[in-house]
Order: structure tokens, then C-alpha cells, then sequence
């Protein structure tokens, strides 16, 4: 193990922001991060708004297919598909 | 084997998912529609070889990012991985006031979901260079794994999250600086962000 006694818990948990959102961290690692959470706000602060920012970059970035191309696919899966078409 | 025949059936209501995605990965709705029908129609031909219960969505995705690098990545002339710069953690977060703004009754949340508009987080993500887009595109967009990102790109794990977390970086600098950039505009300009942040033209 490195020497934690010079690591700063902020910058560690800091360290820590994308994987625990992503949900990538494993069980020991994600508890000690939630304890520091539960008793740091400006780092609870920060990964707050690191999910809404997630979270707001997922729902801009929807849209619709056209209706027609989606007809145009979907006829074109009608089989019998005939490559030589 | 998966049948053929049941192809449409599961596979169409990707559909609106995969257009989102080939939107932001060539920039442009002609070449999206080109790129999503091409997808489908490989993806029809090769079902065969697409194995009944394992994950049919990461499946296609890995067919629709495929065509896209063999098809259009030539054809884009885009900034280079060399030229993302470091940006340091919690960038934006800092940027919007972090813990301050909370205290004065203003969450950096609030002045995020003021200040972004629909059209800077695409234009955002469109600016990054391909490999950064495609793996953010992938995770926050469309909620994938490390481990499925690394399925369907093609590369170790370990990739995937430095690409993902640099990708993530260099977006909140863009949304900071598109921001910025229309709030330097007068008031009457607020509100048509198409004007600071408009697509480039090519050519007339």
C-alpha cells in the first residue's frame, strides 16, 4: 500500500468522481467514498453536480428518427431481403 | 443463430437511439440517415452471426461505430487527440460558482441548467475529436459500461476510462466557453444561441 497519511481525502474522492458515478467503483472502495461524502458537503456538492451535468448532457442529446426513414428501413428489412436488389 | 426474420422485429426500436448517436458522430442529419440505414442493413445481413440473448443494442452499436470510422472518418478533417489540452477536474463545477454559488441560494446546478442550451451540449460534443466523442457519447449519452465501450471501440478498459474521463473534460470546457461566449452578446441575442455557436457552413 503507498503511504494514504499524505493523500488528501478531498483530492482522493475527487479522484474517484467518474468511476463512482459510472458506477465502475467496487463495494470497498464505493463505502469509504461514501463515508467521506456523508461528512465533506463541498465534495458532495461537486458530484452532485457532476451527475445532473451527465444527466443533462444524456436528455439534450435525444432526438427522433425521421418518420421516413424509418420507413424506408423498414421496408428494406422486409424479407425476403434480396441482396442483388 | 439468431433468425433473420425476427431482425426487424428486435432490432427497430434501437432506432431512435442509434440516429441520436450518428447525429453527433458526423454532424450532419444527410450522412446520420446514410449512416443509420447502412448500419441496419449490415447489421440485417450479419444476424446471423449475432448470438439469441446476449445484448443485441451494444451489438449494433458496435456495427453503427464501425461503419462510421471505415465510412466517414476519412472524410472529416477534425482537431486531433494531441490537440486536447489537460483541463483540470471539476472544471465547469468551479467555473459556476461551486460551493459559493449554494451558499448565496444558487446551486452551480441552477446556473448550469440556466446557462446550457439544448444546442451547445450537441454543438459540445460535436467539437470533440472523434475518439473522445464516441467514448463519451457511448457512457453519457447512452449509458453504457466501461466494459461494453470497450466491446464495441475495440480497446482495453483502460482506454476507455482515459478517454472518457479526458473527453469529459475538454466537453466542460466547450460548454464553458460557448457560454461564456453568448453572454458577452447583448441581451437581445440571448436566447438564439444558434448565432454564437452556429454549425460552420461548407462553403456556399
Amino acid at each position: 500500500m503507498p503511504d494514504q497519511n499524505q493523500t488528501d481525502p478531498c483530492d482522493e474522492a475527487i479522484a474517484g468522481l467518474f468511476l463512482y458515478l459510472d458506477n465502475e467503483m467496487d463495494d470497498e472502495a464505493k463505502g469509504q467514498l461514501e463515508i467521506h461524502l456523508n461528512q465533506c458537503s463541498p465534495c458532495l456538492e461537486a458530484f452532485d453536480f457532476q451527475a445532473q451535468l451527465q444527466k443533462l448532457v444524456s436528455e439534450k442529446c435525444r432526438e427522433r428518427v425521421p418518420e421516413a426513414l424509418r420507413l424506408r428501413i423498414a421496408e428494406l428489412l422486409v424479407p425476403p431481403y434480396d441482396d442483388a436488389r | 443463430m439468431a433468425d433473420q426474420a425476427e431482425f426487424a422485429a428486435q432490432a427497430m426500436e434501437f432506432m431512435d437511439a442509434l440516429y441520436s448517436a450518428a447525429l453527433r458522430m458526423t454532424r450532419n442529419a444527410s450522412d446520420a440517415e446514410d449512416l443509420v440505414q447502412e448500419t441496419y442493413l449490415r447489421a440485417y445481413r450479419g444476424f446471423g452471426g449475432f448470438e439469441q440473448g446476449t445484448n443485441l443494442r451494444a451489438w449494433l452499436y458496435r456495427i453503427l461505430t464501425n461503419t462510421f470510422i471505415n465510412t466517414y472518418r476519412a472524410k472529416q478533417r477534425r482537431p486531433e487527440e494531441s490537440e486536447l489540452g489537460e483541463v483540470e477536474d471539476l472544471y465547469l463545477y468551479r467555473r459556476l460558482g461551486g460551493l459559493e454559488a449554494s451558499q448565496r441560494g444558487r446551486s452551480a446546478e441552477d446556473e448550469l441548467m440556466d446557462l446550457i442550451t439544448d444546442s451547445e451540449v450537441k454543438d459540445a460534443i460535436e467539437h470533440l475529436p472523434e475518439q473522445f466523442r464516441l467514448a463519451v457519447l457511448l457512457a453519457d449519452v447512452e449509458g453504457f459500461s466501461y466494459k461494453e465501450i470497450a466491446e464495441i471501440l475495440d480497446v482495453p478498459i483502460g482506454t476507455v476510462m482515459s478517454r472518457l474521463h479526458r473527453g469529459r473534460k475538454a466537453l466542460q470546457k466547450s460548454l464553458w466557453e460557448f457560454a461564456a461566449e453568448r453572454r458577452l452578446l447583448p441581451d437581445s441575442a440571448i436566447g438564439s444561441p444558434a448565432t454564437s455557436t452556429a454549425a460552420p457552413t461548407t462553403g456556399s
